[in-house]
């Protein structure tokens, strides 16, 4: 679940989710939703898009950032998202643990047609101003603000 | 702080009626004061984000002689938006993308023509309407301009020269061009993959959000300064174009892929800074001096764009009214960067220091005799151009000697006070649209929320914005310029 908030210039949005997969998803339909109704964009494309990192944060904002990069290099907006992560800890020699996030998605949703697509603001990148991910209790909550 | 929260800090000074300023010791870590130009009337609207997010600036290492806020400021990203802050390289000072802003070289362009308003108000529909065919705009909107990766590289190295030796305009439209259209430390190998693939399609593509091309006229009254709007072509009624946009998926790509380098570097130049949205580096490093190299590519992109956006213009007004764009009279009047940060010789403390100046959201305003400017404008001072809203206003100015202290800036536009989602429940766009139709303004839009999302309500009041201008002695004015026709993303 997304829900946008009010910040004078730009765009800032919150998800509160059940789990990482589906934060990330709703991140990415909020990102999309800027530039697009969503409804109005049909699932005929299919793209996958696979990352890593060490951080969570830096994961999330990857994403959102490749969705920044598809549009204007592909000229694709998704309305369907699929995401698996996997985490996984890496013991480090002083016994501690570190994790590293392997992020694997599947996207769909087609080129950009402003006869067939509600278009909204287009999106200029994610920024990292107020950016957050966190899990608290068992929710994943992340807050994004995106310059437009 | 997701919510706007008003509230002037309790230990600012009120150092004259439209100069405030809050000291170093509001904030652990603040090595100089920030100030900020408005009027009274301003500063009690001013986002609560703004004094913070200035303070920010101020903390940064070396930074000269005060963090400065315009008096259309509003709250951003890192930097707000109509920040100003000036590094000296030689004191480890920082050139920082959270102070330039995503939109590398966003900024505006005025156009004049022959045209007065009793030729253009009745043909206003049918002229948006050929505009929106030879100008791309919105989400997605690819340019006509074809370019292969090289010539590609070539466009970030030249900028507006390009174009013109491209046939995308006139050889007089570089000399009015800040640095003339071409920041000449462009270095296209500091631009990622990524960068020029988000950019090799958007040459003269207007964008959205804010940005716009719109018709506008002049009134008798609210030409200021006669001899120098009659060198420049200007006239009671007359119909002028003004251009707002930047440098696209490419600049952004730059700021983002930057921002990134910066975050990791910070560690090695032992650097800490209040926000991660200023992520910076020393001027005199490696990685400062690839940013300045790939940011001046981005500038030369946003010139080339406004050229090839200016081009279309002359294009569409040529098809419209039947007459060739020389004939029309279309000449530039001046095209300014908002959004760059560049090399400038200023005094501080009586000594001339080579300084990296910073501007977010705010307009370089050189008075008469600088050496930087081009030979029309020595005399007479740069011409600025400042965009109100859609629907009240937007003026040229002048740079003024006065404006020393704020290394010769004025303000940008009218600077946003009510959020975009706000604007969106509260406006509805096709109601706006006839609203203003009955104000005499025609405007067409791709996106209906985008449209509700930029109407004047939206905006600080243009009078406030110029009337702290003037009283500041950040520039004077020329011209104001109303609108009649509007085209956005």
């Amino acid at each position: 679940m997304y829900r946008f908030l009010k910040h004078t210039a730009d765009v800032l949005f919150e998800v509160e989710a059940t789990s990482l997969n589906k934060l990330f998803e709703d991140a990415g339909k909020a990102v999309m939703a800027t530039m697009a109704e969503l409804k109005t964009v049909k699932p005929r494309i299919k793209k996958t898009v696979n990352l890593t990192s060490d951080k969570v944060e830096d994961l999330l904002y990857n994403f959102l950032s490749e969705l920044v990069y598809l549009k204007d290099s592909e000229y694709l907006l998704f309305s369907e998202f699929k995401v698996n992560i996997e985490t996984i800890e890496v013991k480090k020699i002083n016994g501690e643990y570190n994790h590293e996030y392997d992020l694997m998605s599947e996207l769909k949703g087609e080129k950009i047609d402003a006869k067939k697509h509600k278009l909204g603001v287009d999106v200029k990148a994610i920024t990292m101003h107020m950016f957050t991910v966190e899990k608290r209790g068992k929710k994943w909550f992340a807050k994004v603000l995106l310059d437009v | 702080m997701e919510e706007k929260k008003q509230g002037i800090p309790k230990d600012i000074k009120q150092v004259s009626e439209v100069v405030w300023e809050i000291p170093t010791s509001y904030k652990q870590g603040m090595q100089v004061p920030a100030r900020i130009y408005a009027t009274n009337k301003l500063m009690q609207q001013m986002d609560a984000g703004v004094f913070d997010q200035i303070t920010n600036v101020a903390c940064l290492p070396g930074i000269v002689k005060y963090a400065m806020c315009m008096p259309d400021a509003h709250w951003g990203y890192g930097s707000p938006v109509g920040g100003v802050a000036a590094f000296d390289p030689e004191k480890g000072g920082v050139i920082s993308p959270g102070i330039i802003g995503y939109d590398i070289n966003c900024g505006m362009r005025s156009i004049v023509t022959n045209l007065t308003l009793e030729d253009v108000r009745p043909k206003i529909k049918e002229l948006i309407d050929a505009l929106f065919k030879t100008v791309p705009v919105g989400v997605g909107a690819k340019g006509v301009v074809k370019v292969n990766k090289q010539q590609f590289k070539q466009v970030m190295e030249d900028g507006s020269k390009w174009c013109v030796d491209n046939g995308y305009g006139w050889e007089e439209d570089l000399e009015r061009t800040e640095s003339y259209g071409r920041l000449d430390w462009a270095d296209s190998s500091k631009v990622s993959e990524k960068a020029i693939s988000r950019g090799i399609n958007q040459i003269g593509t207007l964008g959205s959000g804010n940005h716009y091309l719109e018709i506008q006229y002049v009134k008798e009254e609210e030409i200021f300064d006669k001899k120098i709007a009659e060198k420049f072509g200007i006239f009671p009624d007359q119909i002028l174009i003004m251009v707002h946009c930047g440098s696209r998926g490419m600049g952004h790509q730059v700021a983002t892929d930057y921002l990134q380098i910066f975050d990791k570097a910070m560690k090695k130049y032992n650097i800490v800074i209040k926000d991660r949205e200023l992520s910076c580096a020393p001027f005199n490093s490696d990685e400062g001096q690839d940013y300045y190299r790939a940011m001046a590519c981005s500038a030369n992109m946003a010139f080339a764009n406004r050229q090839v956006i200016m081009h279309r213009i002359r294009e569409g007004f040529s098809q419209v009214f039947k007459k060739s764009p020389e004939e029309l009279g279309m000449h530039l009047i001046y095209d300014t960067a908002h959004n760059v940060a560049k090399i400038e010789e200023h005094k501080i403390e009586g000594k001339k220091k080579k300084l990296i100046v910073h501007r977010k959201g705010a307009t370089r305003a050189f008075p008469p005799g600088n050496s930087e400017l081009s030979p029309i404008f020595k005399e007479i001072g740069q011409i600025c151009v400042l965009g109100g809203s859609m629907q009240t206003g937007s003026a040229l100015l002048l740079g003024i000697k006065e404006a020393e202290e704020t290394f010769y800036t004025t303000a940008h536009g009218s600077g946003r006070t009510m959020s975009r989602t706000r604007a969106r429940n509260e406006i509805r766009g096709e109601r706006l649209l006839k609203e203003m139709e009955t104000q005499g303004i025609y405007v067409k839009s791709v996106s209906m929320s985008g449209l509700a999302e930029e109407a004047g309500s939206a905006y600080k009041d243009f009078g406030d914005v110029l009337d702290s201008i003037i009283k500041a002695k950040l520039s004077r004015p020329l011209a104001i310029l109303r609108p009649l026709g509007n085209l956005k993303g």
